[in-house]
Formats: C-alpha cells, structure tokens, sequence
C-alpha cells in the first residue's frame, strides 16, 4: 500500500488530518450532499450494503434512502436516470460499483451524457457526475480488472479524472459537481486504502492541470492513478543511481494538460509514460503522439511506455503481477530512455 | 437410480443418498475454501453457495450429459453437481495450471469442455444471452440438447435479462432458465429493487411458462426441473424455474451483512436443504445414520485429496502470460 507522501507539503500554521483515500472521497460525497439538496448519489448497493468498497458506510443513515439511493443492478437504466436528473435540474453522482459494469451503461454515457449539450445546439447541458471504481492488482481476474479510462478519455463531451492523490479524492467532487458537463471520476481500487494526511480544511481543487509530483531535470515519467504510486516509487529507485527522474500525474484525462507535459519533456528531453490500460490503444499511446507531435525536436531518445500486457488480467497473483505495469519495468523504461 | 428421461423423481434409497451425497460434497467442499480464504490460498472474491445447494443438485438430475450449463459467479455447486471433477475444480481456486480453468480463472470463473459448463460468468446477467445463443446453435444444428442458465434474482432487473426470455421465446429455444431467488443482491433486498417481486411474473410476460419451487426443497427442484425440460425436450421452447432460496454466508468474502439480521439468517439455516432431506430420508427409513458417516468419511478423503492436488499442482511459466489470448496459428 502507497503512503500518501506526494500530498501537498504542510504548510506551517495549517492543522493536518489523518485520512484515508475511501474516508476522502466519502468526505467529499458528505459535503456535497450537505451544500447542494440538488446532489444525491444512487447506485448499486450505496445504501443498505454500506457500498462495494465502503466509500459509503454511514451516509445512508445521515441522509436517508431518498438521497443515498440504492438502485437495482441496471446500470443502463440508473446512469442513464442520473443523466435525465441532471437535465432536469439535479446535481447526481451516480456511483457505477466498478469500471467492469460499465460497458452496460457506456451507451448512455457516450450516446446520450456526452451528444446532447451537441445535439441540442447547446440548450441542454448535462452535469452529472459518474464515479467508478477502476483497476487491476486484488487477484479479481479477467472480467473484474479492467483500467478502461482510456475508452473514456476518447469521448469528446465529457471530462474523466483520475484522482491519484488524498487531495484530489478529497477535492476533485466538488469541482466535478460545479462542472456544467458531464464528469467521470475513476478512482483506483488498489487506492482505497491508502493512508496519510491532508489540510483540516482540504476542499476543492482544480480539474484542469497535471500536477508535477516530483521534479526532476533527467526524464520526464508520465502518469496518473493507481500507477502514480509506483511510477513515484521507481522515480525513488532512480535517484539513488543518480538519475532524476520528474514525474507528472495527469490527474485529468480528459482533457489532457498538453502544457504540463510539454514543459517537462522540453526540460528533460527524454519520456516514458505509465498506464495501467493495455497497450494497443493506449492513453499512454495518445500521450506519446502528442509529446511526438509537439516535442520532436526536443527528444533525445524515443518516447518509452510501459502498460499492461496484452491479455486479460489472469487470476494468480503472480501473472497478473506480470501483466500489470511494476517498479521495475518502469525503472527499466527510464533507464533505456537514458540509454543505460 | 431413476434416469434423467424420466419425469418424476423416484425417491430410491439409491437416489435419496445421491442427492444428499452431492449436496454435502459442495458444503464440505465450500466450507474448505472458506478456509482456505482465509489461508490466503485462494484469493480474488470467492462467492459461496452454501444453503443454495438443492437448486444446484435438483436441477441437474434433469440434464443428460450432451445438454450445456451457464452459471455465475457463485457457480462452484453447479460444477460439483455437473460433474465437474473436484480436484481441478480445487486447483482452479488456487490458480494452479491444473486447474479446470488452467488456472487463468479461479473462483469465478471455471469453465468445463468435457461437462459442457460454459462458466463463471462474473457479470451479473451476463451469462443469460450467451446460455439463447447456445441454445440457438443446437436448434440450428438439430441437436435435442437443453441449455440450463442459472442467475441470481438480481439478474433480472438487467436489460439482459429481458432481451434473452424475449428472444428465448420469441425463438422457441430450448434454454431452462434457473432464477436462484435468494433475496438479496449483494446487499439489496429484492423488495426495495424491483417493482414487480415476482420474478415468475416477468418471465410470464414474456410468454415464457414459469413455475416456482422450494429451493430449499431437492426433491421439489428436481421434479419441476424434469417437468420443465420434458416440456423443452417435447419443443415446448424455453422454461422458467424460480427457486426460492437463501445464502447462509456472506455474498463474497468482504461483507459485514449489515443488510439483513443473524435471526433472519438463523430462521432459513432451520430449512438447510441438507438437514432436511437427511431428516426426512431418516424418517421414511431411506437413509441411516452410518450411509451419513460413511458419505461423511468418503467426502472428507475427496475434499482433503483435492486440497492436496491443488497443494502439488503447479504455477504456470511466466513465459506463457500472454497464452490463450488468441487461437494459436499455424506459422505460415
Ligand atoms: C453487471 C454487474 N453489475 C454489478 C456487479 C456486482 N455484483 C456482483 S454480484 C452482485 C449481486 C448479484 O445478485 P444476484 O443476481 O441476486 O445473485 P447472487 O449473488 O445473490 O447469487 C453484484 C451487484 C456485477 N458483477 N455485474
């Protein structure tokens, strides 16, 4: 499990909190259901279950079934309710329990959310909120390990985040909310549990820049969501063979901070991009192509990725260790991008 | 033994102990891989069927070998009941290459040729077009097979749900569809997800004949299960069977149950299916204390053989990750 040691520095004077991922994401739902009576969340056992991972315990009980709705396992039809609510003057998050489910309501999200602003000639607007839990690494097998953000981030008309950081699962719902379109919010399973501290007073935070979690002046290492953590940890690895890596978390998917990372790569002359998503197709494809289209000159040396191999996620510990993006690979990709 | 030809159970003092047989093999079973789970073992989510074992059994007395079984996630009974060999089935929850999966699986997801059990579907409703379609492929190649389709009754709040009796029966297929009706999904009660509570009701709808059986009840579920594949067999087209049901554990490993009380779970473990027909086949005479202490020591030495297969069973390289992606071709 990651400690949450790329938060923001304390600030001398500021009272800091224990939390946990969950416990911020849950103080976040907790906020917006108290500051907005437009905002309820529904989804699959959110309510009575205490939610697939938690992130819910004890709302129901705060704010009623009316606001924490459980709804029947139909995710075309209460995704696409959470869209029509959302037209029609509510402010929903609607809680798809994992990213594996939600090729059953990838219609409505892609179809309906994120055309009719479009469609309509710009009359409607649809700011709904959409949360799913994404990722591989708890032995869950093919059908339950998918890290589709990429599918997503395809989609003109939405915007997806990818809160990495106990700040961001704190503060990125909020902004999410105040978003006239619609937000996908992927949160990494393997994060839930991820411990640290984060400012008494931790709100919202802005959802249109990548952050730089570490600065370095050698490589620079693209990445966003469960695999911040481990690209962080390879970046700590590096270091002590005198290499300094920077290492950018995109935190939003879509649309992507061109800036960020190009003032990096113009810096470092030198990428390898992260991305727990297989590799054909890749978001980490996408990042690649633009650093090409608008950095060329710039690069010393070709672009590096390290994604998930191509095969559904198989369920002993050991191959889907091998499948997923690890420390290693990605200590391997920077030094060859070093030519070492 | 009565044959599965035939219509109505015949309660033999050879079929009586079968049936209990079948049933203890998957609670001893089960009751292992808790165990083991929490031996870490197994991993990932395992899902148990223990209190559900009757539909299982019961329904499988009605299939001939040649027919196909889809299940779900909590499918380790179907493929006990099926005839699915118990030390691969083992080996599979361990994630060895011996396993009937190969491993590549585990809980969720065995898979057997040989027994025609296409899965191990972990998406809720999931299993339900692909059970029409199998269906679909032996109607066209004239073959008199029936598909079983076991689900949850959260299933059948899925659009999947109702495109598949729709097309089941639109098309007359040979598919018995098998609702395990436990009452809650997850941690959702069936009264606070569906409008309508009778699952039979919207099978009806759709003009698909329904019944609904004690599924606590073997004997109930095997004579509806051969009424409603006589009725597939004689090209009545699809069937619906709801059995209502209950699961003593937890839905996966991760759940504190806070959704229903220990008396409610305590009142339907008074009906387990095992306890049950053990009493009533002692009562009529039919079953003795030793053929239970014998079926006891004999399912102890299975169980205990499978966790050693599974304990000398084997990883798989890490050079075949990417194996069994694709079909492999002939190089050209
Ligand atoms: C499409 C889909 N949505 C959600 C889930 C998560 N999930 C797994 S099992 C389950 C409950 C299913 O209940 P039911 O169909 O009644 O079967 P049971 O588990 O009771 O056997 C849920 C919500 C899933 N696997 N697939």
């Amino acid at each position: 499990m990651p400690a949450a040691s790329a938060s923001a520095a304390a600030a001398p004077g500021v009272a800091r909190i224990a939390t946990t991922y969950r416990e911020a994401v849950r103080a976040a739902i907790r906020e917006a259901l108290a500051r907005d009576p437009r905002t309820f969340i529904m989804g699959e056992d959110v309510g009575r279950y205490g939610g697939c991972y938690a992130v819910t315990k004890g709302l129901l009980d705060e704010f009623g079934p009316e606001r924490i709705r459980d709804t029947p396992l139909s995710e075309s039809g209460f995704v696409g309710a959470g869209i029509g609510a959302a037209l029609g003057g509510m402010r929903p998050i609607v809680e798809v329990m994992t990213v594996n489910f939600s090729m059953l309501c990838l219609d409505q999200i892609l179809n309906t959310a994120a055309t009719l602003r479009h469609m309509s000639g710009g009359q409607f607007s649809v700011p709904v909120v959409i949360r799913m839990a994404t990722g591989a690494g708890r032995q869950l097998a093919a059908q339950h390990s998918h890290s589709l953000e990429n599918w997503y981030a395809h989609i003109p008309g939405i915007r997806v985040l990818a809160p990495a950081t106990l700040e961001d699962a704190r503060g990125m719902l909020a902004t999410a909310l105040a978003d006239p379109d619609p937000v996908v919010i992927f949160e990494n399973v393997m994060l839930y549990n991820m411990a640290g501290e984060i400012a008494a007073d931790a709100g919202a935070v802005d959802i249109d820049r990548a952050s730089v979690r570490r600065a370095g002046r050698d490589l620079s290492l693209v990445t966003y969501g469960g695999s911040l953590w481990k690209t962080l940890a390879a970046a700590d690895e590096l270091a002590r063979e005198g290499i300094e890596a920077e290492v950018i978390d995109l935190r939003t998917l879509r649309p992507l901070d061109d800036a960020t990372i190009m003032a990096s790569v113009r810096r470092t002359r030198r990428a390898v991009v992260i991305d727990e998503g297989w590799r054909t197709g890749s978001l980490a494809g996408e990042i690649s192509a633009r650093i090409v289209e608008q950095c060329f000159w710039s690069l010393d040396a070709p672009i590096g990725r390290v994604c998930t191999a191509e095969v559904p996620i198989p369920y002993p510990k050991h191959l889907e260790d091998a499948a997923l993006p690890q420390v290693p690979a990605i200590v391997a990709a920077a030094r060859a991008a070093l030519g070492r | 033994m009565s044959t599965a030809r035939e219509a109505k159970p015949h309660l033999t003092r050879p079929h009586v102990l079968a049936l209990l047989r079948e049933m203890l093999r998957i609670r001893r079973f089960e009751e292992r891989c808790a165990e083991l789970y929490q031996q870490e073992k197994i991993r990932g989510f395992l899902h148990l069927y223990i209190g559900e074992e009757a539909v299982a059994v019961g329904v499988m007395q009605a299939l001939l070998p040649e027919d196909a079984v889809v299940a779900t996630y909590r499918e380790h009974g179907q493929a006990l009941a099926r005839g699915v060999a118990m030390n691969p089935l083992m080996a599979e929850m361990y994630g060895k290459q011996e396993g009937c999966s190969r491993g590549r699986g585990g809980s969720m997801h065995v898979f057997d040729a040989a027994t025609r059990f296409y899965g191990g579907n972990a998406i809720v409703g999931g299993g339900l077009p692909l059970a029409v379609g199998l269906a679909l492929a032996d109607r066209m190649q004239n073959r008199a097979n029936v598909t079983a389709c076991f689900f949850g009754e959260g299933a059948a709040a899925e659009g999947e749900f109702h495109e598949s009796m729709n097309l089941a029966a639109l098309w007359r297929l040979p598919v018995l569809f098998v609702c395990e009706n436990n009452l809650y999904a997850m941690g959702t009660a069936l009264a606070i997800s569906e409008s309508e509570t009778d699952i039979r009701a919207k099978a009806q709808c759709y003009r698909v004949p329904s019944a609904v059986v004690d599924g606590m009840d073997v004997v109930a579920v095997e004579a509806a299960a051969r009424a409603a594949v006589a009725a597939i067999r004689a090209g009545e087209g699809p069937q619906f069977l709801e059995c209502r049901t209950y699961r003593f554990r937890a839905h996966s490993m991760f759940d504190a149950q806070l959704y229903r009380s220990k008396e409610e779970v305590e009142r339907w473990k008074e009906r387990c299916p095992i306890a049950q027909l053990s009493a009533w086949g002692r009562s009529v005479g039919l079953v003795h204390d030793a053929d239970i202490a014998a079926m006891e020591a004999e399912i102890a030495t299975e169980v205990q053989a499978s966790v050693d297969f599974a304990e000398a069973g084997s990883w798989e390289p890490l050079s075949d990750l990417a194996r069994d992606v694709t079909t492999p071709r002939e190089a050209a």
